[in-house]
């Protein structure tokens, strides 16, 4: 959001972080890309109401090691289940470690085993704190053998 | 009188104008729910509470993007969705969810492209709803701005058939928290020049409660001030909204910035208020926590007095900046609206939307008060060197201020 952030090792990891076709909140987007930029991960954030069709390019596109999806209006289960259904029939993209967050219903109900069992690689609770997520992100740096907190 | 007789509600434009000659504000909720019952239930319930009311449909997400064929999926499914599928439900259904309701109802939504919502809402009787070319552009799509202007204009055309449209400006809104109110208060005003130039002659104008109570009133009065230089001959009233950024967690923090919205609209001649519930920070929410917040700021309302002078800080001369600046740039509103985004002269704060630069920034100072820290294009002074970048933390600092001062003042109420 800032413009090119030049001390990130470029041999970091890469993320996008986006929202779901139908959500307009961006605020969370904004401090999710600075809590991995802290972390030394390089960011493209995609922004508000991204359609499937523009993650899945994008995803193709830069090949990212994460991708950071995080809803909030509500519709998030919904509208998760088909936008990983979307990526994962990208073959180049079965792979990809692909979260989600937020308030992702409006029944604030536990959808994580559908949404796991759906595709993705890790739901993060809306009220458990950010420390699970920085530890995931570790650990993905860890397995890829890529430096990571080198500022 | 006939069963079917169609429901007599006053309108829109005309019944806050009555409640403020009589010195009552009108409160309203932030309501939707897809079943059609529960929303006529809540439309019901808000007719019915102890407070001058005005009834909300708030229409869902699917809706407002446009993915009609993502509504019917839902609807079909049986899923919940976090809005009334105004255009989707069969016209009959909806007919029966609004028969008799007597008060009017205004349709909010977040659409930049709200033309099929207009044509749905006046298929239905109704004549109110919000919005603006920027303020339901740039915080809710991704659609470029200057295809925002076009829908904009060509709904207002639709809209302004009816003899009773009202539109409100949600320009006072923008991103919801963060934003200095001069910038807030320029883009309402210029929305509601908008309004104006494609036929609207009822039009209320927003401003959302920010950081500092003091702030806020001297923002309203400028906001009356431009109104009255730059729409003159609009029926015009103020909405104020209840904080529409991070909000108090607990019961009591909810219901004091709520009391404090409430006291905010009379301090400042407002003749509207919407509402925020003690669910806010958690989910959406109940018909009946709905009520009880329509009530509470009614109530905190009728202890408040309209306040006659504010302090000057310079609100009123950098609105006034911003607006001239964008009239200079064209002839047509719409352009010239298209082309201060494009050259940063106008420049929201922490909105992604790729037709906004991003270079400008605002920072809370020692009394809460929010101030410009960069300005980027916009022809505006800025405020004292600050740190280039800000930091996650200092990110949900910023974010969290008004919900601190709440849930703390409340935890040290409710005591041990
Ligand atoms: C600001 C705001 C808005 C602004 C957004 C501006 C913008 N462009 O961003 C405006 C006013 C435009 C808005 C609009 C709407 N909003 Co809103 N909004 C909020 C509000 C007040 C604050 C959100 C915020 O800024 N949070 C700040 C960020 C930093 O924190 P956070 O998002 O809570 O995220 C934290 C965690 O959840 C976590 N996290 C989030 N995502 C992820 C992802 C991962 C992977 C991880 C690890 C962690 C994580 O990290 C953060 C830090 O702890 C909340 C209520 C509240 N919390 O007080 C409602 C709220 C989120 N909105 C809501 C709704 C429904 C809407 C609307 C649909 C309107 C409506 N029907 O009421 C529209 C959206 C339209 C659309 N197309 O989507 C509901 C959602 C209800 C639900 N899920 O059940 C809420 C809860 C309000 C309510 N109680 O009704 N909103």
């Amino acid at each position: 959001m800032n413009g090119p952030t030049m001390s990130i090792e470029v041999a970091g990891l890469s993320a996008i972080v986006t929202s779901l076709s139908s959500d307009a909140h961006t605020w969370n987007l904004v401090y999710l890309q600075l809590v991995l930029e802290e972390l030394g991960v390089r960011v493209a954030n995609l922004g508000a109401c991204v359609p499937d069709e523009v993650i899945v390019g994008e995803c193709a596109e830069r090949r990212p090691d994460l991708v950071v999806v995080s809803s909030l209006n509500g519709h998030g289960c919904r509208d998760g289940v088909r936008l990983i259904g979307a990526l994962r029939a990208e073959p180049a993209l079965v792979a990809t470690p692909v979260v989600i967050g937020g308030k992702l219903d409006v029944a604030a109900s536990d959808n994580s085993a559908r949404l796991l069992s759906a595709g993705f690689d890790a739901v993060f609770d809306d009220t458990a704190g950010l420390l699970p997520f920085r530890s995931f992100v570790r650990t993905l740096a860890g397995r890829a053998g890529l430096p990571i907190g080198t500022r | 009188m006939s069963l079917l007789a169609p429901p007599v509600a006053a309108p829109f434009g005309a019944l806050v104008a009555a409640c403020q000659a009589r010195g009552e504000l009108v409160v309203q909720p932030r309501m939707g729910f897809a079943d059609p019952a529960a929303m006529r239930a809540g439309l019901l319930a808000t007719g019915a509470a102890r407070a001058a009311t005005i009834g909300t449909v708030t229409l869902d997400s699917y809706t407002r993007v446009g993915d009609h064929g993502a509504v019917r999926q839902a609807l079909a499914a049986g899923a919940d969705l976090n809005g009334y599928p105004l255009v989707d439900h069969d016209h009959d259904v909806t007919a029966a969810m609004l028969a008799g309701l007597g008060f009017p109802v205004q349709v909010r939504h977040g659409s930049a492209d709200p033309r099929r919502i207009v044509l749905a809402l006046l298929d239905h009787g109704l004549h109110a709803t919000e919005g603006g070319p920027v303020s339901y552009c740039l915080p809710y799509s991704r659609t470029p701005l200057a295809t925002a202007v076009e829908h904009w204009r060509q709904a207002c055309a639709l809209l302004a058939a009816h003899p009773d449209a009202h539109l409100e400006t949600f320009g006072g809104c923008m991103m919801g928290q963060l934003c200095p109110p001069s910038l807030l208060v320029a883009l309402s005003v210029l929305e509601g020049m908008f309004f104006w130039e494609h036929g609207i002659r009822c039009i209320s104008f927003s401003y959302a409660q920010q950081t500092h109570p003091g702030q806020d009133e001297e923002a309203l009065a400028a906001l009356r001030t431009l109104i009255g230089r730059y729409v003159p001959h609009a029926r015009a009233h103020m909405v104020v909204y209840t904080y529409m950024g991070v909000y108090p967690r607990t019961p009591g923090g909810a219901l004091g910035l709520l009391a404090e919205s409430a006291r905010l609209a009379v301090r400042a001649g407002a003749g509207r208020l919407i509402v925020k519930t003690t669910a806010e920070a958690h989910r959406l929410p109940t018909v009946a926590e709905n009520v009880a917040a329509l009530e509470y700021a009614a109530a905190a309302a009728r202890s408040a007095h309209r306040r006659s002078s504010t302090a000057d800080t310079g609100v009123l001369a950098e609105a006034t900046d911003l607006i001239d600046n964008v009239l200079s740039l064209d002839d047509d509103l719409g352009t010239a609206l298209v082309k201060a985004f494009a050259t940063g002269q106008l420049d929201v704060p922490f909105c992604l939307h790729p037709d906004n630069a991003g270079r400008a920034r605002g920072y809370l100072d020692a009394e809460g008060r929010l101030r410009w820290q960069r300005v980027g294009a916009m022809p505006i002074a800025a405020g004292p060197p600050g740190p280039d970048r800000i930091t996650a933390a200092g990110l949900l600092d910023a974010l969290r201020f008004v919900e601190r001062r709440f849930d703390s003042t409340s935890l040290e109420w409710s005591g041990p």
